[in-house]
């Protein structure tokens, strides 16, 4: 973003000369105290949330990036990112569709995002099904839809810059009790300038009518984005949740550090599915999102559920490790999982499955596509702690090669206090053979054809859990996003 | 419909096949047998375009055009089908799926509409029974997990699916019991028609028994170097290969 385009942010955000200048001083320092001010400022934040990000953000000045992942990249100059980037008129939100801009409509339409809740229940959007959205571009969230609807059960469905307004005392309670502020590097730092995100809260015994979604889009040059999700399902509930994200083709590389906490009560159960398209980066490994994000889900209630979905085509560096702390009796957590490397990404993802409760159960299936220059780790914690009796665990790790130049890792770490504990780990690499593809070709596929049979066979296990509409939207991404890798 | 014409094939620098002929009209079966290291595995290869197998001289036609230039998937377009000796296997791709995809595939290129799930399913139904193959399979990865006379069998489900004009059966009976081997050559011989050509490539005698050739050609060191009826083939099961070594200057 050029001096002339943040000017212009500012300058509507701000018609005082006072915010202006603090917005000025963020620029020329990059990130310091006013930077956090100024985003708390812009969302009317009360003091806690604003101390509660001070803090974090001083923790953070005294941490040190982690350098464990098998990822290599260009230090990140924290001074050269915005950490704030939205469209005009933020001032006056848009609470109705016809009061967003065109053109973002135009760009959600092409991105097939169903925005309009209209549409969708005549039958002619191209979900062809009820899907609420929270559409977040860059800084802030453009629209939610299906409010009113998601109202009429209680459930809580919004942005969560307007939740710390609307409902302080749940935001207050839960923002930060699964992922501290001081968890790690990129947490912090999200904690501190976090801009926008999602927050939804599911009533006691409600089964949330619909699929719920944010999709994320980075725009601006330069710009970092740092949204915070938070839900929470209450006693007896159940939630699907899907996330989806682009960003556009830069030569630069952008960050991207998000939060997600999920908090499952008892008996409650959330389906949290990730289908994650950063740009990637060019060919020859230029560009790129840098997509560091930290996910954890706390079981706390008897028998709670968490799964974790994840299909990860996109960034040019993922740095990702959902999990589940598995504190409630009798509660489970899933995390499945398919990621693909080509070009020159690098992908260093996996779980933690942490077994407090009696009885716990987890599953971890993790596949592994790599190719051209693809390098990626699965990386995977199962930690069994004392009075876990029963705990059980099994995980699966395969890893597929596409062409002789890409890698795949797998780090497996287990911790086992518990006498009573069962673990099983499955792990196996294979590359799509000549003999395969001979196969395929000889009974009329194309090489593309056969190699998105291949791939998409190989993922199936994962792509099952999606749901539907999404599931198809996954294949196609695994599909397309081989073109040219082989051969 | 099939006109092979002194072929020669090489496979990492070493010739295989050294001059090869050989005429096959619509509507015949021909068998190609002879002792192990003839060539009979990589003339099934190279009508079917596998990589590795360098044609340095001679010329195929196939229903009068060229095939030797032409990718192996636009071979099996125009219908050539091979059923392997190795069927591989492709975890997580149901059998109905894959066999939906490429029976699309080939009907696409030849300007046909697409079968919908539907139509695919009655077809596919049709066509297990034919071959007695258990309609389970279908639902299963393609030849994950499949014993080998499943594999076969499933070979043969494919062929009766995509209905090609050439079918080249290399190896089909090995690893067969005597009953898989009845089904399969049944399987074979109700695809038998005036339009199509087939190819049995085979070491032992006994599939001819249940698949009758209408010609039997004998392949040795890349050659063919005896053609009969089908007679020859059980001259070959009693004298075995002896003679026709020594009538090829060859050691015994």
């Amino acid at each position: 973003m050029t001096q002339h385009g943040l000017d212009a942010i500012v300058d509507k955000a701000y018609d005082a000369g006072f915010v202006t200048n603090v917005a000025q001083d963020v620029l020329e320092a990059g990130l310091d105290e006013s930077t956090v001010r100024f985003i708390s400022a812009k969302k009317g934040e009360p003091e806690w949330l604003l101390e509660w990000r001070l803090a974090a953000f001083r923790r953070w000045q005294k941490m040190v990036e982690p350098t464990w992942a098998k990822v290599h990249y260009t230090p990140i100059d924290y001074q050269n990112i915005h950490y704030w980037a939205a469209p005009k008129r933020d001032e006056d939100k848009p609470q109705s569709l016809a009061d967003v801009d065109p053109e973002l409509l135009a760009m959600y339409e092409k991105l097939g995002v169903p925005l309009s809740e209209r549409e969708i229940l005549a039958g002619v959007a191209p979900s062809g099904r009820e899907v609420a959205v929270d559409a977040v571009f860059d800084s802030v969230s453009i629209i939610t839809t299906f409010r009113e609807k998601l109202a009429e059960y209680g459930v809580i469905f919004m942005p969560i810059s307007e939740a710390v307004h609307a409902h302080p005392e749940l935001v207050m309670r839960y923002l930060g009790s699964v992922v501290p502020t001081t968890d790690n590097f990129f947490a912090a730092l999200n904690s501190a300038v976090f801009s926008d995100g999602s927050f939804v809260y599911i009533p006691k015994g409600v089964r949330c009518p619909m699929e719920l979604s944010t999709y994320f889009r980075i725009n601006a040059e330069n710009t970092g984005q740092f949204e915070r999700t938070l839900i929470v399902a209450d006693e007896g509930s159940y939630v699907s949740y899907l996330e989806g994200c682009t960003a556009p083709q830069r030569d630069e590389n952008q960050l991207h550090a998000a939060v997600v906490e999920l908090v499952a009560h008892t008996d409650a159960e959330i389906k949290y599915s990730t289908v994650q398209n950063w740009y990637p980066g060019d060919a020859k490994g230029k560009g790129g999102i840098y997509n560091f994000v930290t996910k954890r889900a706390l079981c706390e209630g008897d028998r709670s559920k968490v799964s974790w979905t994840q299909v990860e085509t996109g960034s040019a560096i993922t740095w990702k490790y959902p999990s589940c702390i598995l504190k409630g009796d009798d509660s489970v957590g899933e995390f499945y999982s398919v990621a693909l490397t080509r070009g020159y990404q690098q992908a260093d993802t996996g779980t933690k499955m942490i077994h407090l409760g009696k009885r716990t159960r987890s599953t971890i299936v993790s596949k592994g596509i790599s190719a051209m220059h693809g390098q990626q780790t699965y990386r995977g914690s199962v930690r069994i702690a004392k009075k876990a009796e029963g705990a059980r665990n099994h995980t699966q790790c395969d890893s597929l090669l596409i062409g002789s130049d890409c890698g795949a890792h797998t780090v497996p770490y287990t911790e086992v206090s518990c006498p009573s504990a069962r673990l099983e780990h499955e792990a196996t690499t294979s590359r799509i053979g000549e003999d395969q593809l001979f196969y395929c070709r000889q009974r009329g596929l194309s090489e593309e054809q056969a190699v998105g049979l291949i791939v998409n066979g190989f993922a199936r296990e994962v792509l099952k859990e999606l749901p539907m509409e999404f599931a198809v939207e996954a294949q196609k991404l695994l599909g397309v996003s081989l073109e040219g890798a082989v051969g | 419909m099939l006109k092979i014409e002194n072929l020669h094939v090489e496979v990492a620098g070493t010739p295989i096949l050294k001059g090869l002929n050989l005429y096959l009209p619509k509507g015949e079966v021909h068998a190609i047998m002879g002792p192990n290291g003839a060539g009979k595995s990589t003339l099934a290869y190279v009508l079917a375009g596998r990589e590795g197998y360098v044609v340095t001289k001679g010329k195929v036609t196939f229903m009068g055009e060229d095939l030797l230039s032409r990718p192996i998937e636009e071979r099996a377009q125009a219908g050539v089908f091979l059923a392997m000796q190795y069927p591989v296997a492709i975890p997580g791709v149901t059998n109905l799926y894959f066999l939906r995809e490429a029976l699309n595939a080939v009907r696409t290129a030849r300007g046909e509409e697409r079968l919908s799930g539907v139509e695919f399913m009655k077809l596919a139904k049709k066509k297990a029974a034919l071959v007695e193959l258990d309609p389970e399979l279908l639902k299963r990865a393609v030849n994950d997990g499949f014993s080998g006379g499943e594999k076969k069998r499933n070979e043969i489900f494919q062929m009766a699916v995509l209905e090609p004009r050439l079918a080249l059966l290399d190896e089909t009976d090995s690893g067969l019991d005597i009953d898989a081997l009845r089904v399969v050559s049944q399987g074979v011989n109700t695809l038998r028609s005036p339009e199509r050509g087939m190819l049995v490539i085979t070491h032992y005698q006994r599939l001819l028994d249940e698949i009758i050739p209408d010609v039997v050609h004998v392949l040795f060191d890349g050659t063919i170097v005896k053609t009969g009826g089908k007679d020859l083939a059980l001259e070959l099961e009693s004298k075995g290969y002896a003679d026709i070594r020594t009538a090829a200057g060859a050691p015994a």
